[in-house]
């Protein structure tokens, strides 16, 4: 009987959520060609920001982690990723993610009216905002989401097959998951929140980081050789920039200087610090000392978690929020590796899955404006219960898991047997460095 | 003329070679070496990856020496270098042959 009426309000729902999107079409038409001066600033600022994240945030808190010998590999992953994904989103992506101006999209795929930026021209517009500035802020996206895979193969993955699988789960997993929810595609229409990539960035890399570890296989010596981070220093400050850098992400993905995007750098920066504290006491509590490496682990699934609510979500929520992220995925990292076995070498599936899963579902709660000091900003148009607004971020975080897992599969298997994905044996034991790249990260 | 070796914990470096030079010995060759004796290795955990690390950092310090002045060296390492816990490290004596200094061909105790 429960099943039969929540299909009734889905129905009544999309009708209404139908009637909503026409008004909304006509309301931004008639302000088409108004760029707001502040919206353009900010949202400039928030594109460096991003850009900042992968270089070199990102890069030097993936490098610190892996051994001296493939210190040069991970940069190297980093920096040629941001090159050539920004290449695939110009030419395929961001028509795949969100089609041209003025054409109804279609529930799954975008219009190709923008293949190499077609239909851009320096007067495009989206909302408030240049076209071209929106199609680089998401761009910076689109870089960073291949770049955190990268953890996942880290130390074993022969440079060419990591290009080619990262340039087609690009255009595979990414711009269409980018297109269902923010480009108007299905989960969008269904009512999803999930304000700055809890689904589209954090689940898709997150399961498609599980899916490659497992593909791939351990490195070798995997759980018996010691393989301690080579150097912490460089994490830490790669960890900081993350932290900085993540208010370009959610504050940025407001796509405007305003209350919502305010609100959003709020919550986002305590949740970073709950999740921090939440890790560091865990550790301090199970091991007997708070560690470095805890504590800066803890702030990024503290981010990676706030991502999708960020625009749903007030300060005291970001708090549970945080200091659940601190937990839940500790406690995740410590299962996949030791009980589960993966060698998911830098953690990227405990970390930006687990958050991003727990995030997406959060905001189904904290949404809720009934919650006293807890409340959020509302339920989607047409839902107005958690039960309701729970269902809807439970379909998102299922779809994006299994799409991104089963595709992400087919990309390696395809890889796999046009290049080899991984290195041999004995380059492995020498190295990346020297063996990809003939050179070494320090000569001291 | 004997060889001096002697093995102890990095943060004594300073007040060992303090200790040397109060009783004129001007000179010796420092490594940084591992090892393990009685003092075990310790564990390090990497978000959950436990690591036993076997060996300890030590620095080694090697000093020629005249016969004469080998008690009052051994004194003066055993007093600098002690904390009294395990791993403060050990002391070798052997016997040294010859030493020639390079720049002006003195040798034997004069090139010490």
């Amino acid at each position: 009987m429960c099943r039969a009426t929540t299909r009734t309000s889905i129905v009544t729902r999309q009708v209404k959520v139908c009637l909503l999107a026409a008004l909304m079409v006509a309301s931004t038409g008639a302000s088409a060609d108004e760029i707001n001066g502040a919206d353009t600033a900010w949202i400039l600022t928030s594109t460096a920001l991003v850009l900042f994240m992968t270089i070199p945030g990102l890069s030097l808190f993936y490098a610190g982690l892996v051994r001296v010998k493939n210190v040069l590999s991970v940069l190297m992953q980093c920096f040629a990723l941001t090159c050539l994904m920004s290449v695939v989103w110009f030419a395929v992506g961001y028509t795949i993610a969100f089609g041209s101006e003025g054409v109804e999209q279609g529930r799954y795929i975008g219009d190709f009216g923008n293949v190499f930026f077609g239909a851009m021209t320096r007067d495009s517009v989206k909302g408030t905002i240049p076209a071209s500035l929106f199609a680089i802020f998401q761009m910076t996206f689109a870089i960073i989401t291949p770049a955190l895979i990268a953890g996942a193969f880290a130390e074993r993955m022969r440079f060419s097959a990591m290009l080619i699988f990262s340039a087609l789960w690009l255009v595979v997993v990414y711009s269409p998951v980018c297109h269902w929810v923010w480009g108007g595609g299905w989960l969008g229409a269904m009512g999803l929140q999930d304000f700055a990539g809890g689904t589209v960035v954090h689940i898709t890399a997150g399961v498609a980081a599980v899916v490659v570890a497992l593909f791939m296989g351990p490195r070798k010596g995997f759980g018996t050789v010691a393989m301690p981070p080579h150097n912490l220093t460089i994490t830490v400050a790669g960890a900081g920039m993350l932290w900085v850098g993540w208010f370009g992400f959610n504050a940025g993905s407001a796509l405007g200087a305003n209350n919502t995007a305010a609100m959003a750098m709020l919550v986002t920066h305590l949740s970073a610090a709950c999740g921090a504290l939440a890790w560091m006491t865990m550790e301090w509590v199970r091991h007997g000392k708070p560690s470095v490496l805890g504590i800066v682990t803890g702030m990024v699934a503290g981010l990676g978690t706030i991502t999708p609510a960020s625009g749903s979500v007030g300060p005291a929520a970001a708090v549970v929020i945080g200091l659940s992220a601190g937990v839940i995925c500790y406690f995740a990292t410590t299962f996949l590796k030791n009980a589960m076995k993966i060698d998911d070498s830098l953690d990227v599936f405990p970390v930006h899955g687990v958050g991003g899963i727990l995030g997406t579902l959060l905001v189904g709660v904290f949404a809720s404006t009934q919650l006293g000091i807890f409340s959020g900003h509302g339920f989607s148009a047409g839902i107005d219960s958690i039960g309701g607004q729970l269902a809807v971020q439970a379909t998102g975080v299922v779809a994006t898991f299994v799409y991104s897992g089963i595709m992400t599969f087919i990309i390696l298997k395809l890889v796999n047997l046009m290049v080899g994905l991984r290195v041999d044996g004995d380059s492995e034991t020498q190295g990346l460095d020297l063996v990809l790249h003939d050179e070494r990260g320090y000569d001291l | 003329m004997k060889m001096m070796t002697a093995i102890i914990k990095p943060f004594k470096l300073d007040d060992v070679r303090e200790a040397l030079q109060q009783i004129g010995i001007n000179g010796m060759t420092v490594e940084e070496v591992k090892g393990y004796g009685r003092q075990k290795g310790h564990t390090e955990l990497y978000r959950g990856a436990e690591y036993q690390v076997e060996f300890q950092p030590k620095v080694k310090i090697q000093i020629g020496i005249s016969d004469h002045q080998v008690d009052a060296a051994i004194e003066a390492v055993c007093a600098a270098a002690n904390t009294g816990k395990i791993g403060d490290g050990k002391i070798f004596i052997t016997p040294l042959e010859q030493s020639i200094r390079i720049r002006t061909g003195e040798t034997g105790e004069e090139a010490l």
